[in-house]
């Protein structure tokens, strides 16, 4: 069993109090930061600990805290993004509701590090009864004296927002959640002027995921040496993985990074195997942006190797073999699913979600969702295979923000490894069409 | 000051100064097309993603190659960047991929459409685009929406640049339209039903590099090629509009009246809506003389000026690029003037 650091106490009843998350520990980064830190030093911390982005990107946090700027006289601003709709990613919901304060105390040790004075914690819009906890637990850490005006006597004031979305997948997206939260459209914005610098009006920001910001009173407490022996190499600490799909066990897993994909998928202390007996088909390890590999890949590397649950052993074998850890949706398919049907749900999100600010995307995934629903419903033709690689390949790399490749990805890795199954349902629409018909040939591996 | 070299011309610009304008400042066949971008307008730019460049040495200080292309319209320069445009076999793919994009839903009712003949989105595909289109299925439309007695707005023709929100935004007091929806189904609209209507709401017609916009008062009366442009003023009581127009004639009459635009299309004086719609007399106005016509204007009928690299602004020319320029003019259009 790994260790728990973010969701030991999940489980207490009452844990969403107050007094309950303060008797099994809470807070107690608050009052090591604000009495026995300076902020430089907790950022040093959150460095040492190697933590990285939770939201999907890995980028290594305390290296983003320490990209901002620090002008004189300008305000500067955290902001938590809480706007998780990857498809098959459910992880933050769960803390949130469950841990509302272990949120709260990490913005609060995150906001003393950068010197915030205002904080925002963005949520998403259908996480209205989400909200409402947080708004409660927020109240409840304005009369303990934890936000506010001079918080625990350490001249140290800090106020703390919780902002909710429209409903927008794109509102994710860093800069598009900036300006959503300044209240206008939600279009990512164009960089550089990176956050860092330029953010939320226009004062240097740094926007964190729940997750990332839920590590750092852990990271505070314990020491950034400590947090950093937690996991494998590069990949410190422990991850929340929301497995879903065909699983016999799906749900949220708390991971020390580094775990076997294969035990993470067959050990009755994780998901317990695929369900009904069956066979894994493919996996998509990191939310539906990331690319799908067929189960050969999932549970070995090209070379050989056992792939593990961590950011460098899934992207091992770059696009072509591998895949990336992203934002931790684990979504496990069995041999009954239809690759096809599959990729054509996901571009439907992605043609759905798009903000439609730049040509590739606005146009490119709408494209691609007409070429495969027409794949999937026996109407296709060989040359709509290269086209769909094709339009991929024109939208990715060429667009604002990363939407564009979010929606290229899953198609391009799709038919790379799944490239006989689309023949299939060309060379043979009536089987294809068929209720429950399924392909159940190889997949490509190179 | 900051040197870089572009499409290998050297070139030194001030700080601050975007790629595109960078570019533009060489002039000739090197500049990238802009769909989106528009000098004056602050804040535009960067959406349509025709103008990426290749930039292989980010600046003298840090010379690695950007990962991604980047957007030269938005992109300021570095003293010592390096970016490669037309002789960059990768820009040149994703160009054609982009107006592949472009085209996909878009209409093509060029034979009835206002805008054909000085339309960017024409240029653009005829420049860099295929024949053919690779697109089967059915093209967007939109629900007509009446925006007003001077301007038309044809949604399907849109191509979502933003220019006339920026527009609304930056040179009228209220602005009532803005884009609506999301992804594919995102258009241009007032929300409930509203007239867009403000002393300067005319320009957002100047602005459109499609015809999503267009002149009401002008609406199938000619074909541009067939009108003639005279730039002309007048004492204009506007506040902020100092009346200097291209009026376009056919024969004695005056169809219609724009701004003056420069080569790549962008107005440099924002004109009102009385000297646009209500002055269509000669009486109104002073003559000038001829406007210039763009090369890409259909109007210049077989007469294309080739556009001309300002040899000002170029530090050193490498000997090949002079011969180069010398046996092959930068741009033809089509091979159309040979």
């Amino acid at each position: 069993m790994g260790r728990k650091l973010l969701t030991e106490h999940i489980n207490v009843e009452g844990i969403n109090t107050f007094e309950v998350y303060r008797k099994h520990g809470g807070y107690r980064s608050v009052e090591k930061a604000l009495k026995t830190m300076t902020p430089d030093e907790v950022t040093e911390e959150v460095k040492k600990s190697g933590l990285r982005g939770r939201g999907g990107a890995g980028f290594p946090a305390g290296m983003k805290w320490g990209f901002l700027a620090k002008p004189e006289g300008v305000p500067r601003y955290l902001v938590c993004n809480a706007d998780e709709s990857e498809p098959g990613t459910f992880k933050d919901r769960q803390l949130m509701t469950k841990l509302p304060h272990l949120l709260i105390e990490g913005m609060i040790t995150g906001s003393y590090a950068l010197g915030a004075r205002t904080s925002y914690i963005y949520i998403r819009g259908e996480l209205l009864y989400v909200l409402r906890i947080l708004e409660k637990a927020i109240a409840e850490a304005y009369a303990a004296g934890f936000l506010g005006e001079n918080i625990l006597g350490s001249g140290y004031s800090l106020d703390l927002h919780v902002h909710p979305g429209a409903g927008a997948y794109i509102c994710g997206e860093e800069t598009a959640l900036l300006e959503s939260l300044e209240g206008k459209r939600g279009n990512p914005r164009n960089k550089p002027p990176f956050p860092a610098v330029q953010g939320l009006y226009a004062r240097p920001t740094v926007v964190n995921n729940v997750e990332t910001i839920a590590a750092v009173p852990v990271i505070v407490n314990e020491g950034g040496d400590e947090y950093a022996k937690i996991g494998i190499g590069k990949s410190t600490g422990t991850k929340l993985i929301s497995a879903c799909g065909h699983l016999n066990k799906p749900g949220i897993y708390e991971i020390e990074l580094g775990l076997p994909v294969e035990e993470f998928i067959y050990s009755d202390e994780y998901c317990g195997g695929i369900w009904k007996g069956r066979e894994l088909k493919a996996v998509v390890a990191g939310g539906s942006s990331v690319p799908i590999l067929p189960k050969e890949l999932i549970l070995k590397t090209a070379a050989g190797e056992n792939r593990l649950m961590s950011y460098e052993s899934l992207s091992d074998g770059g696009f072509v073999t591998g895949t990336m850890l992203g934002s931790g949706g684990f979504i496990a398919m069995d041999e009954t699913t239809c690759i096809v049907k599959n990729t054509w749900n996901y571009s439907r999100f992605y043609h759905h979600e798009s903000c439609g600010q730049c040509s590739p995307c606005r146009e490119g995934t709408g494209w691609l969702e007409k070429v495969l629903h027409r794949l999937e419903h026996g109407h296709g033709s060989m040359h709509d295979i290269d086209l769909i690689v094709s339009v991929a390949k024109q939208i990715e790399g060429n667009t604002i923000c990363p939407l564009g490749e979010a929606a290229a990805w899953p198609v391009a890795a799709a038919v790379r490894h799944f490239r006989h199954e689309f023949e299939w349902h060309v060379n043979h629409p009536k089987e294809a069409t068929a209720p429950g018909a399924v392909y159940r040939g190889a997949a490509v591996l190179a | 000051m900051a040197k870089i070299t572009f499409d290998g011309i050297e070139v030194e610009v001030p700080d601050g100064t975007t790629i595109l304008n960078a570019a533009r400042q060489i002039g000739g066949g090197i500049v990238p097309p802009a769909m989106c971008y528009y000098t004056p307008l602050k804040g535009s730019g960067g959406k349509c993603r025709a103008c990426l460049v290749k930039v292989s040495a980010g600046s003298a200080k840090d010379p690695r190659p950007m990962p991604k292309l980047v957007a030269s319209c938005i992109t300021t320069v570095q003293d010592g960047m390096v970016v490669e445009n037309t002789i960059n076999e990768q820009v040149m793919d994703v160009r054609k991929g982009i107006v592949e994009m472009l085209l996909i839903n878009h209409p093509l009712d060029c034979p009835v459409c206002d805008q054909a003949g000085e339309c960017s989105l024409q240029d653009f595909a005829f420049e860099h685009g295929l024949s053919t289109t690779r697109y089967e299925e059915e093209r967007r439309t939109f629900e007509k929406i009446d925006i007003g007695p001077l301007i038309q707005l044809h949604m399907t023709r849109c191509i979502l640049c933003y220019r006339c929100v920026y527009v609304a935004d930056q040179l009228t007091p209220e602005r009532v339209h803005g884009v609506l929806g999301r992804g594919d189904a995102s258009e241009i609209g007032t929300y409930i039903e509203n007239i867009i209507d403000n002393d300067f709401s005319g320009n957002v017609i100047d602005v459109c590099p499609v015809g999503a916009l267009t002149d009401k008062t002008f609406r199938f009366k000619q074909r541009v090629w067939f009108t003639k442009p005279v730039n002309a003023h007048r004492d204009c009581e506007t506040d902020k509009c100092n009346g200097h127009v291209t009026l376009w004639y056919k024969g004695k009459d005056v169809l219609r009246v724009t701004a003056r635009k420069d080569e790549y299309g962008e107005v440099k004086e924002w004109i009102c809506n009385t000297c646009r719609f209500d002055k269509k007399e000669t009486a109104d106005w002073t003559l000038e003389g001829p406007a210039h016509i763009n090369r890409a204007s259909v109007i210049a009928q077989n007469h294309y000026e080739l556009p001309v690299v300002n040899p000002q602004v170029i530090a050193d020319l490498p000997e090949s690029t002079v011969r180069e320029l010398e046996q092959n003019p930068p741009l033809r259009l089509g091979g159309l003037n040979n």
